[in-house]
Parts: structure tokens; sequence; C-alpha cells
């Protein structure tokens, strides 16, 4: 055997080759029973991205039932509150353009929102309590209800169940705490142009 | 090396990277002696003064306080309390004005003040080797006394170093670098007895240091002559090296000194060094010798819009406006109103802003002096930011970067490490205002971080709740379930109790099996009564013979034969 391969390059080859392929199969079925990974990464990926508002503006129950769409080949701008930021960064994690966003399933708001109830006006009806997707309304049967503040993800799915309508959402009030300086705007042009004249006159 | 910088014949100054030398703008306000300010009307006092917790409220609106007596206590380790600064009475806690950039307001205590400066009992200590680190610690931390530098960290965790933490080193910074500011320059020339007390009552506290440096640049030789005085027999080192700003940061000073540089993300303690500033160190003394809580600082008011600049002794919660006044402020001839130095100092939004502990200046500089800054042109990478940089980073990158919004990019070239000189900036031929980028992208960082720990507990919320409506959906499908098997259950035992023999159903069965019986059918029964009939018939002929053979017969009609009709 030895000798006719020695004598013969190309079965020498193939007997080599297949020889090889056989080994790394091996060791590539071995890994993969021993290295399993559970579950599917590239959705608890994209589960982090999503900003966690779990407001269901996509049209799914939360941020991981869409993350589980997006991975099954759903469009990945249909997150309001994540906006173009979060667009951008499921679009860079999937290695696709990334596309603007969907403007049927809500605009991006600029100011962060939490609910706020006018508790003198609360009739204690526990609709927005079993609303709330992140239990950020505390209260019991005919007892006044409140919003934990820091909580909230402002998703807004509280307000619409109220039957007296005494939620609101307000804007997130800037304290010392959460102030931050503000990028410099760029100043424009500096050098004055006959165009920029011409625009003005 | 450490050898060096113990032998004080032959001090050595190690070099520092970068730097600028702006004008230093220092002789105006040391032109005349410390000085005082009449009382103002009213002291505002913030509770948060220093890094770390707010302090919390410890009197009512109304109440009288006394000079030093607590207001406000320290809440949480990081923390430091607040005291009245006067005798007078509470008249409101509430949100007012403070100085910070983002002129927002804080809770504050105001102290209608009453002249009488009635002072609480203080209790001195003559020999304070005699008291235990922490009874020293606690009076420290409850005179209030938080870093006087500018940035505010509370004293007594500076000098409660953790146990791995062998200190070797305490570095007192009395060099004061920023132009205008010579608020610790005047301390030292005026009571630099005292500060050489405080460090060696810090020295104490750390445990004998080997080395005890003082340094100051070379620019306050007044100061210099009036600690090396009182520090001589002492074997505290005073330390002059050349004026270069930023020298008087932290970790810069610690480079100059020691040839040490402080651990990206460490702490001078991690290389076995403390760093307090003069004004803290004083302070600290004050506290322990004589009991005295933190109640005034040094303060100076300089720039061309004033008619008299100089240094001022300020009671904490004195409104700038206040100070202005005393010092007659142009409004019109001023440019801008700034806290803090010309390079890390910023603009004050409202004069009503108060003093606080980490007020070393108040700037009311004319436009000729501070010149509004010239429209930002575009960088042309020619580096002299990189070389400027203090802390070694290179901020042309970090521009780009924060103009890109590439927060992963800043992080790895250490954004973190800028210390916001404004070096850069100032060295910069396009007048790019670069430290403003910084700042606005370590605060988008940060809120970056905090947006995601939110989310992360939106996510565990969300997800619970899911847990939980799930279980109950459960246990609700599980008692469907058992009611439904327990009716199945009830329905089988019915099919066979039907089978099974059972005493009622036996005993009824038996009474109905009787009620059939040919015994209880009506032939029976007649037959049954016939026989009975027959005998009683027979009976009574019995009776009626034995009567005839007596004899006796009463009542024929009586004894007639009964007829039975059965139907």
């Amino acid at each position: 055997m030895l000798e006719f391969l020695s004598q013969h390059a190309l079965p020498a080859a193939l007997v080599a080759l297949g020889g090889l392929a056989l080994v790394f199969g091996a060791v590539l079925g071995f890994a993969a029973v021993r290295f399993k990974v559970e579950g599917d990464p590239i959705v608890e990926q994209l589960d982090a991205l999503l900003p966690q508002t779990q407001c269901g503006q996509c049209g799914y129950p939360g941020c991981r039932p869409y993350a589980q769409a997006i991975a099954n080949g759903d469009a990945i701008n249909k997150c309001p509150p994540g906006g173009q930021t979060t667009i951008n960064a499921i679009a860079g994690l999937l290695d696709v353009e990334a596309p603007e966003l969907d403007a049927e399933h809500g605009e991006e708001q600029a100011v962060q929102k939490v609910a706020l109830i006018r508790e003198a006006e609360c009739i204690g009806c526990t609709k927005c309590i079993q609303a709330c997707p992140v239990d950020a309304i505390l209260g019991a049967a005919k007892q006044m209800h409140t919003v934990i503040a820091d909580e909230c993800t402002g998703c807004d799915l509280c307000v619409e169940p109220c039957p007296v309508d005494c939620i609101d959402m307000v804007a997130r009030e800037t304290t010392l705490k959460d102030w931050q300086w503000e990028l410099p705007s760029p100043n424009g042009n500096l050098i004055a142009t006959d165009r920029v004249q011409g625009a003005a006159a | 090396m450490s050898e060096q910088h113990s032998t004080q014949s032959t001090p050595k100054i190690w070099p520092l990277h970068g730097g600028i030398h702006p004008p230093e703008n220092k002789a105006q306000s040391l032109t005349l002696p410390l000085g005082e300010i009449p009382l103002p009307e009213y002291l505002v006092l913030p509770l948060q003064q220093h890094i770390g917790t707010a302090a919390e409220a410890v009197v009512k609106v109304g109440e009288r306080v006394l000079a030093g007596q607590m207001i406000a206590a320290a809440k949480g380790l990081v923390s430091a309390p607040v005291h009245a600064s006067t005798s007078g009475v509470v008249v409101a806690i509430e949100k007012r004005p403070i100085a910070h950039p983002s002129g927002l307001e804080d809770d504050c205590i105001v102290i209608e003040t009453d002249a009488r400066d009635e002072w609480i009992e203080l209790v001195p200590c003559q020999d304070y080797t005699a008291l235990t680190h922490e009874q020293l610690l606690e009076k420290i931390r409850n005179a209030g006394i938080a870093g006087m530098g500018g940035a505010g960290f509370p004293t007594a965790v500076k000098l409660n170093p953790r146990a791995n933490q062998i200190i070797d080193t305490l570095i007192i910074n009395g060099t004061e670098c920023e132009p205008y500011i010579t608020a610790d320059d005047i301390l030292m020339q005026t009571h630099a007895e005292d500060i050489i007390a405080g460090v060696q009552l810090l020295a104490h506290m750390l445990g004998q240091p080997r080395h005890l440096l003082i340094g100051i640049e070379d620019n306050k030789p007044e100061a210099i002559a009036a600690m090396e005085k009182a520090a001589a027999g002492t074997g505290i080192c005073i330390r002059v090296f050349p004026t270069k700003y930023p020298s008087g940061g932290e970790k810069q000073l610690i480079q100059i000194l020691t040839g040490k540089e402080v651990p990206h993300g460490g702490l001078p303690a991690d290389i076995g060094i403390v760093c307090q500033n003069i004004g803290s160190t004083f302070a600290a003394w004050k506290a322990v010798r004589f009991g005295a809580p933190l109640t005034s600082r040094v303060t100076t008011v300089v720039g061309k819009a004033l008619q008299t600049q100089r240094n001022i002794t300020a009671l904490l919660g004195t409104p700038i406006e206040h100070i202005l006044r005393q010092h007659g402020f142009n409004p019109e001839r001023c440019s801008r109103l700034v806290m803090g130095g010309p390079m890390m100092g910023f603009a004050l939004p409202t004069t009503a802003a108060p003093v606080v502990k980490t007020t070393n200046c108040i700037l009311a500089p004319t436009e000729a002096e501070l010149p509004a800054p010239t429209p930002a042109q575009a960088c042309i990478r020619c580096g002299m930011c990189a070389q400027a940089c203090p802390a070694n980073l290179l901020p042309q990158q970090l521009y780009w970067y924060s103009q890109a919004q590439d927060y992963d990019k800043l992080q790895a070239h250490d954004l973190f490490d800028c210390i916001e000189c404004g070096a850069c900036a100032y060295i910069c031929p396009s007048n790019i205002p670069l430290v403003q980028y910084y700042r606005a992208s370590k605060g988008q960082i940060r809120q970056q971080e905090a947006d995601r720990q939110k989310a992360d507990r939106s996510r565990q919320r969300f997800e619970f709740r899911k847990q939980r409506i799930d279980k109950a959906e459960a246990e609700k499908e599980a008692k469907r379930l058992a009611r439904k098997r327990a009716a199945e259950k009830a329905r089988e035992q019915q099919s066979t109790a039907e089978t099974k023999p059972d005493p009622v159903a036996q005993a009824m069965a038996r009474v109905k099996a009787r009620h059939n019986s040919p015994e209880h059918s009506p032939q029976h029964q007649r037959e049954k009564l016939e026989r009975a009939v027959a005998s009683a018939e027979d009976r009574l002929r019995n009776a009626r013979e034995k009567e005839k053979e007596k004899g006796t017969v009463t009542n024929e009609n009586h004894l007639s034969p009964i007829r039975f009709t059965i139907t």
C-alpha cells in the first residue's frame, strides 16, 4: 500500500487530503457538540441594543420579541424610542445599510417623557398598572396610583387604558445630576462668499 | 528615586509634559492685604458644596441658628455637612440659584443674619496626639471640610486610606497655577504657622509618611519665604518649581514632585501618595485645634470691572452680588462673570449664587482682559495641542472623535484622563473650544452608560413581569386542570357506585322485592283474609254453642252472625 502510494502521486494526494478532511471533520464535529451555544446569541445582542422601553410601537409586545423578529428578518427601523442611533447600531451589528426610521411606527421624541398621574383624579381602577410593561405604577384597587418616575420608560402604554384620562406624559426634567455640557455648535461659514451674500440680499 | 527626594539638600523636580504660560495676572489682587466684608443680609448655603451625596438639612424654617452650628448633616460616606456661617434665623429651605454652569437651582438653606455673630461652644483640642485616628477623622468630617482647591472632594475620605494603601508621601498643594487666583498665596503669607501645624496634623493622621512635601510655584516668593520660615526644623520640605500651567493639578503636581504617575483610573493613594490643598490643610487644623467647622474661606476677588481687587475672607453662603457690591463692581465694563480662574472656571449664570467651599476666585474681567472667544476655524492638525497636553493625550484626535461622536474611540484614547485644564484650547491657533467638546463627550458617555443601566433594569423588570404573568397564567391553568380532573373523578365514582352494593339501596330493594313478591299479590291477600274470616266464624260458632250449653242467651240479635264482605 505504502509502496503504491509512494509510487503514484495522485492517489497519494487524494489519500492525504481525504485523511486531513476526516481529521478536521472529527475535530469540528467534536467542537460543535462540546462548545454548543444555547439560544440565539444574535437575539441577545439585538435585545441589548434596543432601548427597552417595552412600548410595543414596533408591533411586537416588547423589545425582546422585536429582537427575535429582527433576527427572523423583520425590518430594523421600527423602533421610534431608540431612534436613528439604535437603527445605526443594529445596522452596524447586522452589517446592513441603515435605513431611516419608519414613520408608520411613530416619530423619534427629542425629549424623554415620563408618565405622571394626576392623583386627585385617579379612581384606583388598576387598568394602568396592568398596562405598564415594567411594573412602574404603584397602587391597588380603589387606592390612588402613582408612577415610580425612575422606573418609567415613557412608553405611553398607560395613558390609553385610563378611564378618567388622569395620566399625562411630561418631559423629564433636567437635574443637576444629569445636566451636561453641550457640544459647541459648528459656526457655519467663516469666510463670506458671494453666494451667501447673494442669498442674504 | 525615593532616595533622591528624601534628601532635602538636592530636591529634584521632575519635568511635566506640556503645559502653557498664560499671563499670570496675580499682582493686582496682592496689592491689598487680606480683607473682610460686612455681613450680608442673607446667607444662602447650598446642601451640596462637595463631590458626593448632598447633605441633609437638620434645621427647620424659623429656627434660630448659631454660627458654627451644623445645619445639614452628611449623608453617606462621601459627603460633608454644612454649618451656619453666622448666627441668624433660617428663613427658607428651598431651591435657589447656585454657582453651577447650568444655571439650575438646587436645595439651599437661607439664613437671615442678625449681625450678632454668636457662636456655638467650640471644643478645642490642645494635644491631638492624644486622640485616636477615628476621633480625628470624625472631627474633620464633622467640620464639613471638602477639597478647597476647586474639586471639593471630602477631606476626611482622603485621610482614611484603605489598609492596603501604605502612604509614604504627603503632598500639600500650594501651587495655585491658574492665573489671577492668589487665595492660597495670601493664606500662606498670613497663616504659615497654622498651615505647617496642619501639615503635621495630617502627617500624624496618615501614620507619619516618609516625605512631607509642600509644592509652591516660584511666582510666590513671599509665600515661599513665610512657609520656609515656619517649616524650619520640622522636616517638612518646601519644594519650589518653575511656574507653568497646570502644575497645580493633583496628578501633575505628584508627577513634578515625585516623578510617579497616578495610574489610569486610579487614585494617588494607590501609589502611596495623599495630596491636600493649602486651604483644606488650614481648615483641618482649625477643626482639630479649635473645634471650628468650615464656615469661611479665602476668595480672590479680581478683574478690572471692579474698583477694588483683593483677597477676602468670605463667609460661605455670601451671595456673590453682595461681594461685588463691596468691591465697586461695574457690570457694564464686565465681559462675563467667572467663578474660578480664567482657564478652568465657568461663567456664572447669575450673581445671586453664593460663595461655596470650592469658590477660590470671583473674576470680573473687562472685555479687554478676557475677550469673548473668536470663532473657531478648521483644525489644521498642527499638533500644538498634543505638545501642550499635561496628561499626554492626543487632543486633536479626541476632537475628531468628539465631532464624530465616536465614543468607543474616545474612551480608547483615554478621554477620561483629560483634566479639562484648557491648555490645548489656549494654545490652539484655530481657537477651537476643545475642552467644550471633551466635556460634552464625557457627559454623553456618562449619559449613555446611565441609559444602558436603566435599559438593563427595564429589561429585568419587563422579564420579571412576564415571568410573573406566565406564572399566574400557569397557576390558573393548573387549577383549571385540577378542577377538570376532580370533576372527571367524581363522574367516574358515580358510575362505579351503581355496580357496588349499597346498604340503603339494598334495603330499598328488599322492600321493593317484598312488595313485588307473590305473598303480597291481591289474590294471596284475599285467601289470607278469607282464612281469617273462616277461623273467626268458627270461633263465633264455638262461642254460641258454649252459651247454649249454659242456657243463658241474652241477645240473639247482638250475637247475629257478622257478615264479611271481601271484595
